[in-house]
């Protein structure tokens, strides 16, 4: 539906459908949160109620042409009124087993690589590279990042390697994108099988049959003073790892940059139209080459959050295990943009945490939770709720002329 | 200029005035096609002695010893050789046995590749297949062997072509892009495993319910050996299905209506709708036949020599994503991708079981073996540029001498 004309009395941006969408996806979740702990509402009507409501929401954006966000409000509405009705219904013993405080924690320890793929993804498709190295690099990160935290002894030395790791195999995809013009896919998946022979190389060669000794220096978790002893906030956020902070701190630093500055501005540029970008005098070739390199970098942030940030000093050959391509996912889930992949990161997330609890009572359903992921990610691409779309000479490389 | 320029860049080659150009471009296609993937493979082989060196151990003892451990040295044994039951004779069946994988996994990628479309799912449809033949190979346990091999493969085969027929459909309905759906499919297809499989899942055995394991295929359902101990995971008749699978696939690449316009879509998609080829019919159905290639992989290791898999080697499992490296190194042609697989399955056996652990640490090789599949799919990468430099030369030459023509 196209906006042709102007209302003529600007209405309050409360009330704007794109506003009431986001309030009604909100409350979808609000609808299955308040059959649980802390609250554990036990009668079926407030879910029902709640859930209604978020459905109403979602239709009334739907049909003041909002169609992306009303219809995930919707999708919110419906999920949420159907879980919320199945908690009710479940013992309250199990429920706070399932859903105990930590479980937001979880979220976040499992939400934080995928934040630092999907924003790295998307700095570096947003310039116009397409990235399915991200795992690769993840991988680097991982590596090298408790490599250098045992050697040199803290886990900066640590951190510092990791970008280097992840860096150095994100110039390799950019040379071999932006100047030899190989096909992007092709080179992302050559960096996946490099890194994984690589990392699992010089494991197997510097640590052997020891593994890596314990004691590794690795990142701090940040206690917050006053909420780290609170009832129900402290077990959740009150003692996360420093570096899920740093993830959702760049949430909205790369929402900034890259939409609200002009290296941003430029970045954009060469992700839609690298001719025009070139014409006004941006080097489309630098451009690039920074925006893949920094994306590298950012995956490796969240390979290293998996050996010595949550990880707690330790490697594994593969230890990614497919994280990198759901970090893909969830860029493309988002739309390629900030608060939507950091939004998909942690349902993402939400849905391994679940997962990982869930066996106990059902394994099909904690299957199910895995595979969520990747169905939503195939539904998104396909364009049943709102199509994603990526940036528009995304994958093509630039001939100057 | 450029309106007159343009036209005649379109003109098929045997039309341009220039013949002795066209000769030249031909032959050096021809040889660009052949010193390209040697020279590819012979820069990893290259890079991975360099690593391996570098961090302290002879290159040439680690290539001598893969290449013992792959069997390789029973082939080119001097008199010749007529024992096929020593050490050497047996890697080499184990080497065959892989490469009958990775001959199909290769084709799963090759012939989508010759559409235009590149398919990462392979694993995921190796998978289907898996699952699918082991589902058929455990149940019909009256059956005699013919007919029942028969339908494990057939089912194996109509299974991955569905998997792979969703990218494929998305791609045509949607215009979704078939990478990030393969992938994604990929994933649903190794969770999927894992719950079928795994504890409670339908499809796990019945005789142990502590282990996540499939059932155990029947007898009946065994794929016949031909050389080496049933017993000892001897090489079965699969692999005749694998190189017929080659000639058929290039029988329909270069015989048939269907490869015609499949070659068409993949050169342009534009030019080959405009010819009046149903485009998204060609996709789909390029994305059913690779992973019918696929399916059929997980069909003949189900019911060759796996018989049982569990939720870790659903995990482990990494041999579809082989496929990308085996396509692109044969060139997406039927001998390359034989010639590649064949390659590749002396790697794989040769750095794993087959390698002899004194010579050379196994855990070291088996990540060499990955280091090297990294470096030639890079390096085939850059091969495209090399192509491109040729193509666009060839787009540059009748423009220039339109140029001049005018002048």
């Amino acid at each position: 539906m196209t906006n042709h004309a102007q209302p003529l009395q600007e209405t309050h941006w409360a009330f704007q459908p794109k506003a009431i969408a986001v309030a009604g996806s909100i409350l979808g979740l609000v609808a299955f949160w308040s059959a649980l702990p802390p609250f554990t509402v036990r009668s079926p009507l407030v879910p029902i109620l709640i859930g209604v409501l978020a459905i109403a929401a979602g239709l009334w954006a739907v049909t003041r042409g909002t169609r992306r966000l009303g219809w995930g409000a919707i999708a919110s509405g419906v999920i949420g009124l159907g879980l919320g009705l199945l908690a009710t219904r479940s013992s309250s013993g199990n429920l706070h087993v399932v859903f105990a405080a930590d479980l937001v924690a979880q979220v976040f320890v499992f939400a934080t690589p995928l934040t630092f793929g999907a924003l790295g993804g998307m700095v570096s498709e947003r310039s116009g590279v397409v990235n399915v190295g991200l795992e690769g690099m993840m991988l680097m990160g991982a590596f090298w990042g408790v490599y250098g935290a045992d050697k040199g002894g803290t886990w900066v030395v640590g951190i510092l390697a990791a970008l280097a790791g992840g860096g150095l195999f994100a110039l390799l995809h950019a040379y071999w994108s932006i100047h030899l013009r190989a096909n992007q896919i092709v080179s992302g998946m050559a960096i996946n099988f490099l890194a994984l022979g690589v990392t699992g190389y010089f494991f197997e060669q510097l640590y052997g049959n020891q593994n890596i000794p314990s004691g590794v220096s690795t990142v701090p978790n940040v206690a917050i003073p006053g909420i780290d002893h609170m009832a129900y906030l402290g077990p959740a956020i009150g003692d996360l790892n420093l570096l899920i902070w740093v993830g959702v701190a760049f949430v909205p630093l790369s929402y900034f940059v890259l939409f609200k500055t002009p290296i941003g501005l430029r970045v954009r540029a060469c992700g839609e139209h690298p001719r025009a970008a070139d014409t006004v005098g941006i080097n489309v070739y630098a451009v690039r080459y920074a925006a893949v390199v920094v994306s590298g970098m950012l995956a490796a942030l969240g390979g290293a959050f998996l050996s010595i940030g949550f990880g707690g000093g330790s490697f594994t050959e593969n230890m990614t295990e497919g994280r990198g391509f759901i970090a893909l996912a969830a860029m493309i889930f988002g739309n390629w943009r900030p608060f939507g992949a950091w939004g998909a990161a942690l349902l993402f997330g939400f849905s391994t945490a679940l997962a990982y609890r869930l066996p106990v009572y059902s394994s099909s359903a904690a299957t199910l939770f895995q595979v969520l992921p990747y169905v939503l990610t195939l539904i998104a691409v396909a364009g049943v709720i709102g199509r994603s779309v990526p940036p528009a000479a995304d994958g093509q490389p630039y001939v100057k002329q | 200029m450029s309106e007159q320029a343009t036209p005649s860049a379109n003109v098929p080659p045997e039309q341009e005035p220039s013949t002795d150009f066209v000769v030249r471009l031909g032959v050096a296609q021809r040889a660009g096609g052949l010193v390209v993937p040697v020279l590819t493979a012979v820069l990893a082989f290259l890079a991975g002695g360099i690593v391996v060196a570098a961090t302290g151990h002879n290159p040439l003892t680690a290539y001598r010893g893969i290449w013992d451990g792959a069997g390789f040295n029973w082939i080119f044994h001097i008199p010749w050789n007529t024992n096929t039951v020593n050490l050497d004779a047996f890697n080499l069946s184990q080497t065959l046995l892989t490469t009958t994988t990775l001959i199909l996994v290769g084709l799963a990628v090759a012939f989508p590749f010759r559409c235009g479309l590149f398919n990462i799912g392979g694993q995921g449809q190796y998978l289907v297949g898996l699952i699918v033949a082991n589902w058929v190979g455990v149940s019909f346990a009256s059956w005699p062997t013919l007919p029942h091999v028969l339908l494990g493969i057939g089912a194996a085969a109509f299974a991955g072509a569905a998997w792979a027929g969703i990218a494929g459909f998305l791609k045509a309905a949607t215009g979704a892009h078939e990478v990030i759906s393969t992938i994604m499919l990929n994933w649903i297809a190794i969770w999927g495993g894992q719950y079928l499989f795994g504890q409670g899942g339908p499809l796990q055995n019945t005789y142990n319910p502590a282990a996540p394991e499939s059932g155990t295929v029947v007898q009946s359902a065994h794929i016949p050996v031909f050389w080496g101990n049933p017993v000892l995971q001897g090489l079965d008749y699969g692999i005749f299905v694998a190189i017929a699978a080659l000639v058929v696939f290039w029988l329909i690449l270069n015989r048939t209506t269907l490869g015609y316009e499949v070659r068409a879509v993949g050169f342009n998609p534009e030019a080959a709708a405009y010819g009046g080829i149903n485009v998204r019919r060609k996709y789909i159905q390029a994305m059913a036949i690779s992973g019918a290639f696929a399916g059929l992989a997980g069909a003949l290791d189900m019911l060759g020599y796996l018989f049982q898999f569990g939720v870790l080697d659903v995990q482990a499992s990494q041999i579809g994503f082989l496929g990308i490296a085996v396509a692109l190194l044969g060139r997406n042609t039927a001998v390359g991708t034989g010639i590649a697989a064949f390659l590749f399955g002396g790697l794989l056996y040769g750095t794993t079981r087959g390698l002899n652990p004194s010579v050379f640490d196994p855990s070291l090789a088996g990540n060499l073996t990955s280091m090297i599949q990294g470096l030639i799919v890079l390096f085939v990468g850059a091969d495209v540029f090399v192509l491109y430099i040729w193509n666009s030369r060839r787009k540059l030459r009748p423009r220039r001498r339109a140029e001049a023509a005018a002048a």
